[in-house]
C-alpha cells in the first residue's frame, strides 16, 4: 500500500465496502463455529503475552500510566477475560432446554442463541486496550464479526491494536479502524448487528440516534457521579485506602466507576479529610507531582476542563487539600475540596480527574436523598457497619452497580453484569454477560404431527370453547369434562 | 382519570402527567410485593369480570370470532397475570452470583429493581393482549406505567381505558388515548422504558425519541414470516396448522402469521389442493360469510391489501379465494402461486388473508430465500427429516422458529418472544416479561477485613507479582508470588 493510498480517508464509501466485505464472511458461516472463536481467543492472549511490554510502553506513553496499573487493570484482566470464555465456551454455546406447557403438548423448546452478525466496538481512552479488547472478545465469543473503533485520544494503544490485531486475528472478519470524529461518524452510517459504545452521554445519544435508523440494539457504557456515602463507626483507615485506590489509583481519577465525590455526616467529615491526608501522603509521598504510581491528566483539553472546576468562584477556597497544578506535565495534584456548592460545576459535571469533593449532611441517611436527586450513576459506594444502613442503601439508590465498604471492584467480578441506569447507560457486559451481549436469543419450538387438537381450529362451536377454555385454564379435569361434550 | 379528550394531550398535558407519575413512583409505593399483587390480581378480575364488555369490543374493532378472542386475548392475558403472581415472589428475589478469589472475602447478588416510569405503546390488532401483557410485565416489575393504546382499535381502546382507571390504582397506571400528536407528546417525555408494539417504520420514530433521552426500548415489530414446506410431511396437519396460523389469527393480521410459503415446484399442487380442502372445512363454501374469521380492520388495510392484489402479475396468480366486500371490509383466504418477487406483496409485510407459495427447485434454496429478506419475527419449517430441522434451525434467523406448527411458540412462557434485524429488538413473556422492565443491579457486598495491601502505592514489583496471581486466581500463582518468586 503505498502512501497515498494509506493518507486516504475512511469516509462513507469506506465504511460502507468493509460492512459489505464483512457481512459476506460472515454469511459464509466461518466465525460461527466453535473452533475459530476459540483460536481468536487464543490468539488474544497470545497477543497480549508477546507485546505485554508495547501495551505498557503505550500505555505510559498515552497515560502515564503506571507499570503496575496497566498490569493489573488491563492487561490482566483482559487476560482473565479471555480464559473464561475459553472456559466456558462451550456451555454458554449450548442451547437451552425450556419446559414447556400444556397448552403446547407434544412439544419440545430451546433458546438457542445466535450472534447477531457484524458488530462495531467503540472503544474510549482511559482503558484503551482493555475497553477496547473486552467487549471485542465478547463479540467473538458470541461468534460475530467485529469492528473496533478504538479511541484517538489514545492514538499510541490506537495504533498498537491496529497493527497487532491485524497480525494476530482473522482479518477477514475482525478488523480496526483508527481515527476520529469523520471515520466515526462514517461508521455509524452504516446498518451494524449491534453497536457497543463506551464513552460519554453526549456521544451516547448520536449513537443511538444512529442506530435507531437502523434499528440497531446499542449497549452504551456510560459516566456519571459515582457517590461514596461515608457512615461513621468504620474501619477508617481502610475506608480510605479503598476510596483513594478507587480515585486516584484507577488512572487518576479518570475512570467511569471512580468514587466522584463523597457524602459524610459534618461530624465524621474532619476525620475523613485527616484520614485521606495521612493515606495519600503513604501513598504518593509528600510531593505527588513527582510520584510515578499516578496517571497523569490524558491532554491539555481535559487539564483545562479539570483547572476549570476548580477555579470556580466558591470553588476554589474550599479546597483543604492539594490543588497543586503543573500544567507542561499535564499533572494535579489529589485534591480535596470540603462543601462546594451543589450547584457548582464540580458538582454538576462528571468530575473524571484527580478532585474529590466532600459534601456534608448532618445525618448520614440524607444522603439517599441527594443521590437519588441527582442522574443515576454508573456506581454506588458506601462506607458503615450498620446493616441496616446497608439494606436501606441497597434499597434506595439506583446505580448501574453498588459496592458496599469498598470502591470499583465490582469491576472483576464477572458473574456480576456491568452496566448503567438511566444517563449511566444501557445494558451490561463481562462473563457470561458479555456473550449474551452480542448474541440474539432465538427461542425455538419443536412439534410432532402428532397430538392435533382439532378443538383449535374452525368452524368454532361451544364445544370447542369449551374445550378450550379448560386447556387454557390448565385445569385437568376441565379437559375430561370437555372431552366429554359437557 | 383517563386522558380522553383527544387533540388536547399536549406536550404540557404529558409533561404533567410525567412529573405526577414520577413524584407517585418516588413515593416507593409500586415496590412493594403486596402492590403489585393487588394490581395483577385486579387485572385478572377485570379481564374475567368484564369478559363480556371486552369480547363486545373486540367484536367492534376487528369482528373477532368470540372463540379466537378467548383464547387469543382472554385466555393469554389471564394466564399471563397467573404465571406472575404464583412466580412474583421467586422473581423479585435477588440472585446470588459467586465471586472470585480476586474479591475475597466478599458476596454478591444481582438485585431487581423497576426502571421508574415507563411508556407502553400498543397496537389494534391483538388490543387486549398486547396492550395488558406488557402493562403485567411492567407491573410485576414495580413500575409506574403509562398505556398507549392503538386508536385503530377505539372501542378496545376506551374501553381499556375505563376499566383500567376502575380497577387498578390510577396514582400509578394510566392510559392515554389518541393517535399520533398524543403519541408524539408522550415520545417526548424522558422515559424510563419504552415498549413498543407495532411496524418498523414506527419503531424507527420510536427508538430515535428514546436516544434524546438516553431510554431503553424494547421494539416488537414484524417482518414476512416464512412457511417452509418439506415434501412428505403430513399433508393434512400441516395445512391446517399453516391455516390456522394465518386465517385463524385475525384474519392473518398478525406479526407472526405465516406470511408467505416456501415449498417445491413439485409439491406445490399438493399443498395448494390440502390448503383447499381444510380451508373449505374451516371456513366453508363461502368464506364471505363465515362468521370464523375477522374482518379487514378498517378500510386504509383494505385499500393496502386490495392493492397488493392489483397490481400487475398478481392478480393473474391467484389460486384460490381472491373474492372482496369492500363495504364489509372482507378479503376472501386467498392463495398465488409464484408472484413475482418485485411486488409490493412479495415484498411488504402482508398483514392479511393473502397466502402468497413461492417454489423453489430444491427445498434447500428457500434458505436463500428467507435470507434475501429482513429478518422475520418468525420462521416456520414443516418437515420429518431430522437434518432439514437441524439446518434451518442453525441457519435461519428470526426471532423465534417453529418446527412443524405455527405461532405456538407465543402460548410458551419459557419462551422469550422478540424480534432480531428488523423485527424488533428485546423479548417478553414471562419471566422476560419482569426482566425487560427491570435493571439488573450488581451489588457487591465487602468486608473491612481481608485487605490487601498489594493492591496500594507505593507500586513496588513484589506487589505487582502477588497482584498478578491474585487476579489470576491460580493458589499456585499466589504462594509462589507471595515466596517473591513468579513462573517465569
Amino acid at each position: 500500500m503505498d502512501e497515498a493510498e494509506k493518507k486516504k480517508m475512511f469516509d462513507v464509501d469506506s465504511a460502507a465496502l468493509l460492512v459489505k466485505e464483512l457481512r459476506a464472511n460472515f454469511g459464509s458461516g466461518k466465525t460461527k463455529s466453535y473452533g475459530w472463536r476459540v483460536s481468536q481467543m487464543k490468539n488474544i492472549i497470545k497477543m497480549i503475552e508477546d507485546h505485554e511490554n508495547d501495551f505498557v510502553e503505550a500505555l505510559r506513553s498515552d497515560l502515564s500510566k503506571p507499570e503496575l496499573e496497566s498490569f493489573v487493570f488491563e492487561i490482566a484482566m483482559l487476560k482473565a477475560s479471555c480464559k473464561l470464555a475459553l472456559k466456558e465456551l462451550k456451555s454458554w454455546m449450548k442451547p437451552e432446554r425450556v419446559k414447556t406447557s400444556l397448552a403446547a403438548f407434544p412439544s419440545s423448546a430451546e433458546i438457542m442463541s445466535e450472534p447477531l452478525g457484524v458488530v462495531l466496538v467503540i472503544s474510549a481512552w482511559n482503558y484503551p486496550l482493555l475497553l477496547s479488547l473486552d467487549p471485542v472478545l465478547g463479540a467473538i465469543a458470541a461468534g460475530n464479526a467485529v469492528v473496533l473503533k478504538p479511541s484517538e485520544i489514545a492514538p499510541a494503544t490506537s495504533s498498537l491494536l491496529k497493527k497487532l490485531l491485524g497480525e494476530y486475528l482473522d482479518s477477514s472478519a475482525i478488523r480496526v479502524v483508527e481515527g476520529a470524529v469523520p471515520e466515526t461518524s462514517a461508521l455509524l452510517e452504516q446498518k451494524w448487528d449491534k453497536i457497543f459504545y463506551t464513552g460519554n452521554g453526549r456521544v451516547g445519544r448520536i449513537v443511538m440516534a444512529a442506530a435507531a435508523k437502523h434499528l440497531t440494539p446499542v449497549l452504551l457504557e456510560l459516566g456519571g457521579k459515582c457517590p461514596v456515602v461515608v457512615d461513621s463507626g468504620i474501619n477508617l483507615k481502610v475506608a480510605t485506602r479503598r476510596i483513594i485506590a478507587g480515585k486516584w489509583g484507577c488512572n487518576n481519577g479518570q475512570a467511569c466507576i471512580s468514587p466522584d465525590y463523597i457524602i459524610t455526616t459534618k461530624e465524621y467529615a474532619p476525620k475523613l479529610v485527616d484520614s485521606l491526608k495521612t493515606e495519600l501522603e503513604s501513598f504518593y509521598g509528600k510531593d505527588p507531582l513527582e510520584t510515578k504510581d499516578l496517571s497523569r491528566i490524558v491532554n491539555a483539553s481535559h487539564f483545562a476542563r479539570l483547572s476549570k472546576l476548580l477555579d470556580e468562584d466558591k470553588v476554589s477556597d474550599k479546597i483543604v487539600h492539594g490543588g497543586q497544578r503543573d500544567k507542561a506535565q499535564l499533572k494535579i495534584g489529589p485534591t480535596i475540596l470540603l462543601d462546594v456548592p451543589h450547584d457548582s460545576l464540580i458538582m454538576n459535571e462528571e468530575i473524571f480527574g484527580p478532585l474529590l469533593p466532600i459534601l456534608t449532611v448532618d445525618k448520614v441517611e440524607e444522603s439517599f436523598e441527594f443521590i437519588n436527586s441527582r442522574t443515576k450513576a454508573l456506581a454506588a459506594y458506601i462506607f458503615t457497619n450498620n446493616r441496616k444502613l446497608k439494606e436501606e442503601f441497597v434499597r434506595a439508590v439506583s446505580a448501574g452497580g453498588l459496592v458496599i465498604n469498598d470502591t470499583t471492584l465490582h469491576l472483576a467480578v464477572p458473574t456480576l453484569p456491568f452496566g448503567g441506569v438511566g444517563e449511566s447507560g444501557l445494558g451490561s457486559y463481562h462473563g457470561k454477560f458479555s456473550f449474551d451481549a452480542f448474541s440474539h436469543k432465538k427461542a425455538v419450538l419443536y412439534r410432532t404431527f402428532a397430538g392435533d387438537a382439532p378443538a383449535r381450529y374452525p368452524p368454532y362451536t361451544q364445544g370447542n370453547l369449551k374445550l378450550l377454555k379448560a386447556l387454557m385454564e390448565g385445569s385437568v379435569f376441565g379437559i375430561i369434562r370437555a372431552l366429554f361434550g359437557w | 382519570m383517563a386522558e380522553k379528550l383527544k387533540g388536547t394531550f399536549d406536550v404540557h398535558k404529558a409533561a404533567s402527567l410525567m412529573n405526577e407519575l414520577r413524584s407517585s413512583f418516588n413515593t416507593g409505593r409500586t415496590r412493594s410485593y403486596e402492590w403489585r399483587v393487588a394490581q395483577l390480581q385486579s387485572i385478572a378480575k377485570l379481564v374475567d369480570e368484564r369478559e363480556k364488555e371486552i369480547l363486545h369490543a373486540l367484536y367492534t374493532d376487528l369482528s373477532k370470532p368470540e372463540c379466537e378472542a378467548f383464547v387469543s386475548e382472554i385466555s393469554m392475558t389471564k394466564a399471563s397475570c397467573k404465571l406472575a403472581l404464583k412466580e412474583l415472589k421467586r422473581w423479585m428475589k435477588p440472585e446470588k452470583a459467586k465471586t472470585s478469589m480476586a474479591t475475597f472475602p466478599s458476596s454478591a447478588e444481582i438485585v431487581s429493581e423497576p426502571f421508574g416510569v415507563v411508556l407502553i405503546i400498543s397496537t389494534w390488532n391483538y388490543p387486549l393482549l398486547l396492550s395488558l401483557d406488557p402493562v403485567i410485565g411492567a407491573i410485576a416489575a414495580g413500575n409506574v406505567v403509562v398505556l398507549k393504546p392503538s386508536e385503530i382499535s377505539p372501542a378496545t381502546s376506551s374501553l381499556l381505558a375505563k376499566l383500567l382507571e376502575e380497577y387498578v390504582d390510577n396514582s400509578a397506571i394510566r392510559v392515554v388515548e389518541g393517535a399520533v400528536a398524543e403519541t408524539s407528546a408522550l415520545l417526548e417525555q424522558k422515559w424510563d422504558k419504552i415498549f413498543y408494539i407495532g411496524s418498523t417504520r414506527v419503531g424507527r420514530i420510536v427508538m430515535a425519541a428514546a436516544a434524546k433521552q438516553l431510554t431503553p426500548v424494547i421494539l416488537e415489530l414484524g417482518g414476512k414470516c416464512p412457511a417452509v414446506v418439506d415434501p412428505n410431511v403430513n399433508l393434512q396437519v400441516a395445512a391446517r396448522r399453516i391455516i390456522a396460523g394465518k386465517w385463524a389469527c385475525n384474519n392473518g393480521q398478525a406479526c407472526i402469521a405465516p406470511d408467505y410459503v416456501i415449498t417445491t415446484k413439485a409439491f406445490a399442487q399438493k399443498l395448494i389442493d390440502a390448503m383447499k380442502n381444510e380451508l373449505e372445512v374451516f371456513f366453508g363454501n363461502d368464506p364471505m360469510e363465515s362468521k370464523d374469521l375477522s374482518r379487514i380492520v378498517n378500510s386504509n388495510h383494505f385499500a393496502r391489501l386490495k392493492k397488493m392484489l392489483d397490481e400487475e402479475e398478481v392478480s393473474s396468480k391467484i389460486v384460490h379465494g381472491g373474492q372482496w366486500d369492500e363495504k364489509r371490509l372482507k378479503i376472501a383466504p386467498t392463495i398465488l402461486l409464484d408472484v413475482p418477487e418485485e411486488t409490493i406483496l412479495m415484498k411488504e409485510e402482508i398483514f392479511g388473508p393473502l397466502l402468497p407459495i413461492h417454489t423453489v427447485d430444491k427445498l434447500k434454496e428457500s434458505f436463500d430465500v428467507i435470507k434475501s429478506k429482513s429478518k422475520p419475527l418468525a420462521a416456520y419449517l414443516f418437515t420429518n427429516r431430522k437434518e432439514v430441522k437441524k439446518a434451518f434451525v442453525e441457519n435461519i434467523s428470526a426471532g423465534g422458529i417453529l418446527i412443524n406448527d405455527t405461532v405456538l411458540h407465543l402460548t410458551v412462557p419459557t419462551l422469550p418472544f422478540g424480534g432480531v434485524g428488523d423485527s424488533g429488538m428485546g423479548s417478553y413473556h414471562g419471566k422476560f416479561s419482569f426482566d425487560a422492565f427491570s435493571h439488573k443491579k450488581a451489588v457487591l457486598y465487602r468486608s473491612f477485613a481481608g485487605d490487601a495491601t498489594a493492591r496500594y502505592p507505593p507500586y513496588t514489583p513484589k506487589k505487582l507479582r502477588l497482584l498478578k496471581a491474585l487476579i489470576n486466581g491460580g493458589i499456585f500463582g499466589i504462594i509462589l508470588a507471595l515466596l517473591g518468586r513468579t513462573k517465569n
